[in-house]
């Protein structure tokens, strides 16, 4: 009985998750697809364009037909009576090889340990030392600052370069060579891709960005620059700056954003931001290591422009970040910034 | 402050199982921001803010803003499409 019961929880559930959603999308896409009419091309493209069209479309048919009887070929080997005693036993053993490693884990949590003991291995004299020198020797009044961009700059500065190395490879990936404007099959193919797509002028949410995208971008300016004061950094600042930017993108379309970012500015900016991050960590790497004197002291912690070059490494962090989290969105979207 | 932390957790362990189980790829990336979000809480409660901050502007943000976008050019929420165009799976 009570089977049954959760039973049918289950496949409610199941059902709310799948149907109900679907509904909501159903009618959401109609009253988008009621919007879309061809409005910019003229009729001569649209006849060019659809003549191409029915040429590609003969093309898929027949690789279609091809794969299906591909398809229908392995598929009859697969439906014998040996074959559904092996596919059976396959479900079986992957379900306990699941069970197997889950009991494994549980087992092995027993063995951690406690969480926030203070005699746990984690608690050793390297943690004690950035607690209590931390301030006095970086600056800044924020330890984990002072931690990821003076005792370990170089990691962050290999983070930093992670995340320029995946923007150049989304760019390998997924830029898209300027295209010829007049070509109708081009236009037609880049509308249906949704590359060229312009948000509409709503109302609500362009109202909603010319509030919220100044505060956003003020509040992750804020992030940034307080990074040594207040909990946040270059990182988290960066990603809500790039948020912000991805909100005015959508409000306003591309040619918007043309304006002031462009594929010229993210080189320049993160070519410039990373060049500044490691020519001067490298300065304070090589006056640190040989007992040199360094122009850049520590300043009186808890001042904006204090904690030597934190502030500005954590500017430069930000900048990257902000620039790569826009570049992905807008390769995705469109293949292009 | 216990109750909170506790009622978090089973809320990310549902979220987690109903990303997991949900077919429709638009409801798991709504589940898994929320998730993100209700993450971003328990990092606070851990005393953590730093984290706090780039889970919810990276978790809760820029990944679900890029999951949909990929779902949008994937056609996986396009219902419409799906109708005058049934052989369109090649691209």
């Amino acid at each position: 009985m009570a089977k049954k019961i959760s039973n049918n929880w289950w496949s409610r559930f199941t059902d709310w998750l799948d149907i109900g959603s679907g509904k909501l999308d159903d009618s959401m896409m109609s009253s988008f697809d009621d919007e879309t009419s061809p409005s910019s091309s003229s009729v001569e493209l649209q006849k060019d364009a659809l003549r191409h069209e029915k040429d590609i479309d003969d093309i898929r048919n027949n690789i279609l037909e091809h794969e299906q009887s591909v398809y229908d070929s392995l598929h009859t080997g697969f439906t014998s009576k040996g074959a559904k005693h092996a596919r059976r036993f396959y479900m079986l053993a992957a379900m306990a090889f699941c069970i197997g490693i889950i009991a494994l884990l549980l087992n092995t949590v027993e063995y951690l340990p406690e969480f926030g003991n203070p005699d746990n291995p984690v608690n050793n004299e390297v943690s004690e030392r950035y607690i209590e020198k931390g301030m006095e020797e970086t600056g800044a009044v924020n330890i984990v600052a002072g931690m990821i961009l003076d005792y370990r700059a170089f990691d962050t500065l290999g983070e930093s370069n992670v995340l320029f190395v995946a923007a150049c490879a989304v760019l390998i990936l997924l830029r898209i060579s300027v295209e010829k404007e007049g070509d109708a099959a081009v236009q037609l193919e880049m509308e249906a891709d949704d590359r060229m797509y312009e948000p509409k002028d709503d109302i609500i949410l362009q109202t909603t960005a010319t509030i919220l995208v100044p505060l956003t971008l003020l509040f992750g300016m804020y992030i940034i620059m307080n990074g040594h004061i207040s909990p946040g950094g270059g990182f988290s600042g960066g990603a809500v700056m790039g948020a912000a930017l991805i909100l005015y993108l959508n409000a306003f379309g591309f040619e918007k954003t043309e304006r002031f970012f462009t594929f010229k500015t993210f080189k320049a900016v993160s070519v410039c931001a990373l060049s500044f991050y490691a020519v001067s960590k490298a300065y304070s790497f090589f006056t640190g290591a040989n007992h040199l004197h360094s122009i850049i002291s520590p300043g009186t912690p808890g001042k904006l422009f204090s904690a030597g070059l934190i502030p500005y490494l954590n500017l430069a962090v930000g900048l990257v970040v902000c620039c790569t989290m826009y570049a992905f969105y807008t390769l995705f979207r469109k293949g292009d910034m | 402050m216990q109750l909170l932390s506790i009622i978090l957790l089973i809320f990310i362990i549902i979220c987690a199982i109903t990303v997991a189980f949900s077919k429709n790829l638009l409801t798991a990336v709504v589940v898994f921001m929320s998730q993100s979000l209700a993450m971003s809480i328990i990092w606070i409660l851990l005393e953590s803010p730093d984290l706090a901050i780039t889970e919810a502007a990276v978790g809760a943000g820029i990944d679900s803003l890029l999951l949909l976008v990929t779902l949008k050019k994937i056609h996986a929420i396009d219902h419409t499409k799906k109708e005058d165009n049934n052989n369109g799976e090649e691209d």
